[in-house]
């Protein structure tokens, strides 16, 4: 099961452990999005991650952007050896590392034409 | 199939563009080819090629295509146009009009119109091989557009990208997960098939923090694939996602408009053109250089830093940019158009002209609650507000008002095919064409109009040899004119032909029974006579030959219209018929007279005067006329006509009106002037009601009934011959 460890207690901390996956989805992402509330860099780690489908895959991406659209930041560590195989398979790898690579900006449009 | 919405918005389009075509192609078989004339053709064809290409009609595409090519052989004047190859065209013209209002039904075209229309594309072929020329057959396929932005439309549809890799695009339903399906499980049976060059997940669905699902899917692949295996292979895959997935399947070295077409149906608008191209791309170095000579070439364009952008992440290929280009501009240009004309539904502008008038009664209600408290403050206002409302329904009305130009427009080849069929050389001119009147007149108008004119050209306007035996031009001349008249629009149609001839016409009359002789007609009131019912014959003496034909339905068309029709004519030098209709067919003015305790309203144009009932001594003519100024005015009292109850009143009027040629005297207790009437029609119970012609409500609120004059003189005129009749039977 998927499980969220507040590590030593440290504020803008959580490891998710098990299943991140459609099973989990609903309750990581209350988790997430408090977490994100409470600190202004959060950090996910993600060494413990069992499964991981693209329920999961998702919700990282929501995090992700639900930060930078706040003005905040989330780093993902650690990733076991299933999240970095599914961020390969996605190409989603650029999009954590560099927000600015792939994510459509409507800024970017009015140049275009 | 194809969505209704953009179907429809497909079938008014190519309608507008045959319209088009239609006026730019009689213009063309008049006079000397205008090359700006010629490309308007051109584009119109083309452009119905196009869409017609997008929608995958293939038969509107075949047929178009074969005019098209004509057209561009026309266009680089390897082709002169001349009448006959005109009149080809316009033929085509018809034929793409039918197929087109054949799309709009859902319907298939008949084996007869298929035919038909192979039988114009061999037509259209045979100028494309007299031309002989090698290209002809060598690229069929539009290889030598003159036009450079056409050029590259063309060679999308010709060419193909090169690349050796299968383009996927997969955007699943939301329904995916809870549907226990992990999208990534397709992307790894992928591979089992192949391998995954480039995989691209779309993220942009998914909705920020609160409003997202997390067992809703958003998420979408664009891949590319390298694979031996068949499409029915990679297709089967997504069997289990089929139902709410989009999934589209290029094979590789697809055309490049299939990848137009992809981008075009692909949800994400107005994505930034680089990554539309990241997603579509596969590359080699030759479609990477003519990138790059696009880009040279539009140097100091805007366009530049994508371009820029494409080099280095070396995705894609010209025509796919050039796809990618136009969707971004289609948006652009929507946008554009959306703000300078909406297309309103004209249920909508019903409702707003309905409220406008429920508008006008309720000022009217307050205008007169504001007299009777007689408080000059609000009177005031009131009336501040009474002409603010008047400019409401002022403009609410001008929204229903369209040119008459369009309509008039039609009849240029209404009279181009009557002359034809009659080979008579005849010549439309058209003036107030900018005239505006109610988009409902405009539509009902049609069809008398038509008749008219085909009348005039039939039997007004004489054959040549006559015509130069009579001293005129051989080529006739026909007119339609249209002006604004005192509240109302004034159509005319004339001609320059023989006339009528007032002798004929009396004589016909006569023996038809419709006038007396010895009866002493006006000339007018001659010429009218061909409007009446008895007049409609079919043989008839050749110089009036047939005029009478229809005419009377002609003239009841209009008065449906509330409008007139009259007739002027010179013998020898032609006739005007002049249709006068009202403005609007919601809002007239009227007379308000009170019979009992009712209120009817009498149209105003109609009213001519009012007399005292005691002006006249006494009845003449058994309570059925009066003696007005030594005229014989039947007349009929409202009270009876209605069976209305209540006292008498001691000082009775007549309200005298006119209708055509006729006159008649309405006689009602009291006379309360004018008033503005917003029509309201009768329920269908009252249909069998000939002398109320609908109702409206006054401002206090009581329901006032419209009397139809027309209807309500036919009424007394059928019962005066039933009573006659019915005397003669006593005999």
């Amino acid at each position: 099961m998927a499980n969220v460890k507040n590590k030593k207690q440290q504020p803008g901390r959580i490891a998710i452990t098990g299943e991140l996956t459609i099973y989990t989805a609903l309750e990581l992402k209350d988790k997430l999005l408090t977490g994100l509330s409470t600190a202004e860099e959060l950090e996910l780690d993600l060494s413990e991650v069992g499964e991981i489908d693209a329920a999961g895959l998702q919700l990282l991406v929501m995090i992700k952007q639900e930060a930078t659209a706040v003005g905040k930041s989330v780093r993902f560590t650690g990733h076991s050896p299933v999240v970095l195989d599914l961020l390969d398979l996605s190409g989603l790898a650029g999009f954590f590392g560099d927000p600015l690579l792939f994510v459509c900006k409507p800024t970017h449009e009015g140049k275009s034409a | 199939m194809i969505p209704d919405e953009y179907l429809q918005t497909f079938v008014i389009e190519c309608r507008e563009l045959l319209e088009q075509m239609e006026e730019a192609l009689l213009i063309v078989e008049q006079a000397a080819e205008d090359p700006e004339i010629i490309n308007a053709i051109f584009r119109a064809a083309h452009t119905i090629k196009g869409s017609a290409g997008m929608f995958g009609i293939d038969h509107v595409v075949v047929f178009t295509h074969a005019a098209e090519s004509v057209l561009d052989r026309v266009r680089s004047g390897d082709l002169s146009m001349n009448s006959v190859l005109a009149a080809l065209f316009i033929e085509a013209h018809d034929h793409l009009k039918e197929l087109i209002s054949h799309v709009a039904e859902g319907s298939h075209p008949a084996d007869e119109t298929d035919n038909h229309g192979k039988s114009l594309i061999a037509q259209l072929e045979a100028y494309l091989g007299e031309m002989g020329g090698t290209e002809a057959e060598q690229a069929p396929n539009l290889g030598e557009m003159p036009v450079v932005h056409q050029a590259k439309l063309e060679r999308e549809e010709s060419e193909a990208v090169e690349t050796d890799l299968w383009h996927l695009s997969l955007r699943f339903g939301p329904e995916v997960f809870r549907n226990g399906m992990d999208p990534f499980s397709f992307v790894r049976c992928l591979s089992s098939l192949g391998s995954i060059v480039e995989l691209v997940t779309i993220i942009d669905a998914i909705p920020s923090g609160e409003q997202m699902d997390p067992e809703t899917c958003y998420l979408g692949f664009e891949i590319s694939f390298s694979s031996e295996a068949d499409k029915l292979a990679i297709d089967n895959i997504f069997n289990f996602v089929r139902s709410d997935c989009f999934i589209r399947i290029l094979p590789p070295r697809s055309k490049a408009s299939e990848y137009q077409r992809l981008i075009q149906e692909l949800p994400e608008q107005e994505m930034r053109l680089g990554e539309i191209l990241v997603k579509c791309g596969t590359l080699t170095p030759e479609e990477l250089d003519s990138i790059l000579r696009i880009q040279s070439q539009h140097g100091d364009d805007p366009q530049r830093p994508i371009g820029e952008v494409l080099v280095e992440q070396q995705m894609v290929s010209p025509p796919v940019v050039e796809a990618a280009l136009e969707k971004q501009k289609q948006v652009k240009d929507n946008k554009k158009s959306e703000a300078q004309l909406i297309r309103v539904d004209a249920e909508k502008l019903d409702e707003l002209i309905n409220l406008v008038g429920e508008l006008i009664i309720a000022g009217a209600g307050t205008n007169m609650i504001a007299r009777r408290a007689g408080m000059a403050d609000l009177m005031e206002s009131t009336a501040t507000l009474s002409r603010l409302v008047e400019e409401v329904r002022d403009s609410a009305l001008a929204l229903r008002m369209v040119q008459i130009g369009a309509t008039f427009n039609r009849f240029q080849r209404v009279v181009r095919d009557v002359s034809k069929e009659l080979g008579k050389d005849v010549d439309l001119v058209i003036s107030g064409a900018e005239t505006e009147l109610d988009k409902t007149v405009v539509e009902k108008i049609g069809d008398p109009l038509t008749h008219l004119v085909r009348n005039s050209m039939d039997h007004g306007i004489e054959s040549a040899e006559l015509r130069i035996a009579r001293g005129k031009p051989a080529k006739g001349t026909l007119k339609l004119n249209a002006y604004h008249d005192a509240g109302s629009i004034v159509l005319e149609v004339s001609d320059d032909g023989g006339g009528l001839n007032k002798e004929k016409i009396l004589a016909k009359a006569i023996e038809r029974g419709l006038v007396s002789e010895g009866a002493n007609l006006s000339d007018k009131e001659i010429y009218n006579l061909i409007f009446e019912a008895g007049f409609s014959t079919a043989d008839t003496v050749s110089n009036l030959s047939g005029r009478g034909v229809g005419m009377d339905v002609v003239r009841s068309n209009i008065q449906a219209l509330r409008g007139t029709v009259d007739l002027d004519s010179v013998e020898g030098q032609g006739s005007t018929i002049r249709i006068r209709l009202p403005l609007t067919l919601a809002i007239i003015d009227g007379f308000m007279v009170g019979v009992g305790n009712a209120s009817y309203v009498i149209p105003l144009d109609m009213v001519v005067e009012c007399v005292e009932l005691r002006a006249w001594a006494s009845d003449e003519g058994d309570g059925q006329y009066l003696n007005l100024r030594g005229e014989v005015l039947p007349y009929r009292r409202l009270r009876d006509h209605f069976d209305m109850e209540g006292d008498m009143v001691q000082r009775e009027n007549v309200v005298v009106v006119r209708y055509g040629e006729h006159k008649a005297g309405l006689v009602v207790d009291r006379l309360m002037g004018e008033f503005q009437t917003v029509i309201k029609p009768l329920g269908r119970l009252f249909k069998g009601e000939k002398s109320i012609g609908g109702f409206t409500i006054l401002g206090s609120g009581e329901v006032a009934l419209i009397v139809d004059v027309p209807g309500l003189m036919g009424q007394i005129e059928h019962e005066r011959e039933v009573g006659e009749m019915a005397v003669g039977a006593a005999r």
